[in-house]
This record gives C-alpha cells, structure tokens and sequence, in this order.
C-alpha cells in the first residue's frame, strides 16, 4: 500500500459519517481497497426484516470508489462524485458483516472511473454492484488532512 | 401484510410523521423528518448534524448520506402514496451530484414518473437554500410486488 493510500485510508474511516456509520479499512490489494461495515441495529432499514438500509450501502461503495482512485495517485487531491449508480442483486443478511471491494479501472486526466462490489466475505455472490464516476481536483480543499483540517 | 406495513398505515392514518421514521432506524439516525406538502406530496427534510459531515475541510455531507436521504424518500413516498402494500424494494438507484451539500438543511421531493404493475420509476431531488439549484438528483426503481 502506497503511503499516500495509507494515510487518506485513516482520514476516510474517520470522517463523521464513515465514523458514525462504523466503517473500517480491511486492506488493499492489486490496489482495490476493500472496505467493511459491521451489522447494527440501528442501521437496518426496515424494522421488520432487520434488512441493512440501503443508504448504507450507497456511503460504503462511494467512499469505497473514492479510496481507489488515490491508490493510483502519488499526491493528495481534491476528488468529488459526480455520479453514481448502485445495482442491488440482493438483499443484505441479516446480522451480518458488509465488505466493499472497488477498483479505478481508468483514471483519465480530470475523472476516475470505478466499478465496487458489496458482499458478506464472497465477492462471488455479490449483495449489490456500483459504478461511479469522480471529478478530479474538484476544490482548493486538499483532502487527506491532519485532525487539524491542514492540509498534507 | 408485514407487521412493519401495518403500522406504517396506521402511523400514516395518524399523520405520525416523526413515529414512520422512529419505524426506520437509519432514517432516525441520519436525522430525517418529512410532512405532507400537498395532496400526494412529501417534503423530506434533513437538518443539519456534524456527524453526517463526509468533508470536513470543505466542510459538506457525505455524498453517501445524500444518497441515502434521497433513498430513503423514495420509499417512504412510495409506501406513503399506497403505490404498494409491503415496502418497495429498490432495483437500481443512480445518483448525478451537482452541487456540495454544505453544512445546512437539505429538502428532497419526489415525483412518480411512472408506476407500472410491478415496477416504479422515480426521480427524486434535493437542494438547500434555492430549489432551482438542486444538490443532488436521483433516478431509481423500485419493485413493487
């Protein structure tokens, strides 16, 4: 893992949301960061089932995406989604784990394109598949931080 | 009928907005609140909390969370118009982000494009100060049976 991977990997888990939501980093591997949320009561969608909400799985696979694109970056960027679409293939089990693997398969000069796959530990037997785009240098804001908010 | 669409109605009969999203755990915890605007029609708010900032430098939402709010409405709007009587399963939901959702309340509507048999076809959209200047656009579908 780049070092660069490294250190926006902690600042990604620790955002507000990815903190609240519970987010973890797993590893990266032929630089496709995989991401992982732990089931909890209090993220299920619908009280009667104990399904995961599918929000949840929309922050995963972005933040997921947006990892990827720095495992093929040497410096901090800005980065903004533009788009993206997220394909459920099948409800989430209950009281299980959630993994996001997500891969940059082109990065272009000002976009990063990226395809993700959510899964409970088989990426074969994919829950939900997402594709996003990402705007390169988005802002004057050069993410990766310190606690502090200054830039690297 | 599933026990959570039975008091879903119920609550609906009551216009017991904030009991439908004490009913939806994540919606509670994003801190999502809505009313009635019209016949047929919902406005979804989502005040402002820290913790569901996604940039900190900028600061603005997590696009994630937008998506999620934007979701989350097409559901309950779907159910709250009885366009189905167990809760719609989403088929795909794309997301196009227009603008950074800066740290304030952020407002969603939907509209029904089409609603077949079996399936809907939604556009959902949020903004923040100016409704001409939406935030974040979502189009999905949902399975309704």
């Amino acid at each position: 893992m780049t070092e660069l991977l490294d250190t926006l990997q902690r600042w990604f888990v620790s955002l507000p949301h990815c903190a609240t939501l519970g987010f973890e980093f797993i590893g990266v591997e032929d630089g496709k960061p995989t991401l992982k949320v732990n089931y909890r009561d209090d993220l299920v969608g619908n009280g009667s089932n104990g399904v995961i909400h599918g929000g949840v799985i929309t922050s995963l696979v972005d933040t997921t995406s947006a990892l990827s694109v720095f495992s093929h970056l040497d410096s901090a960027e800005a980065m903004a989604t533009l788009d993206l679409r997220i394909d459920y293939l099948k409800a989430a089990t209950p009281g299980l784990p959630i993994y996001c693997t997500a891969e940059c398969y082109k990065l272009a000069r000002q976009i990063g394109f990226t395809r993700a796959v959510c899964h409970h530990g088989d990426p074969a037997d994919p829950i939900a598949h997402g594709v996003a785009t990402f705007m390169r240098g988005s802002s004057n804001a050069i993410l990766g931080g310190d606690a502090t908010g200054a830039p690297l | 009928m599933s026990a959570f669409m039975q008091s879903f109605l119920a609550l609906r009969e009551r216009k017991d907005y904030a009991g439908i999203i004490d009913s939806i755990p994540y919606a509670r915890l994003m801190g999502v609140e809505f009313e009635e605007s019209g016949e047929d029609s919902l406005l979804f708010r989502l005040p402002y909390y820290e913790r569901n900032i996604g940039n900190t430098l900028l600061p603005a939402l997590h696009g994630g969370l937008i998506g999620g709010f934007l979701e989350n409405a097409g559901l309950i709007h779907l159910m709250w118009v009885r366009a189905t009587l167990e809760p719609p399963k989403v088929v795909d939901i794309s997301f196009d982000y227009l603008r950074s959702g800066r740290p304030q309340t952020l407002y969603a509507q939907c509209q029904l494009t089409k609603q077949g048999k079996r399936v809907a076809n939604m556009l959902i959209e949020c903004w923040q100060n100016d409704r001409a200047k939406p935030v974040a656009v979502a189009r999905a579908h949902f399975l309704l049976s």
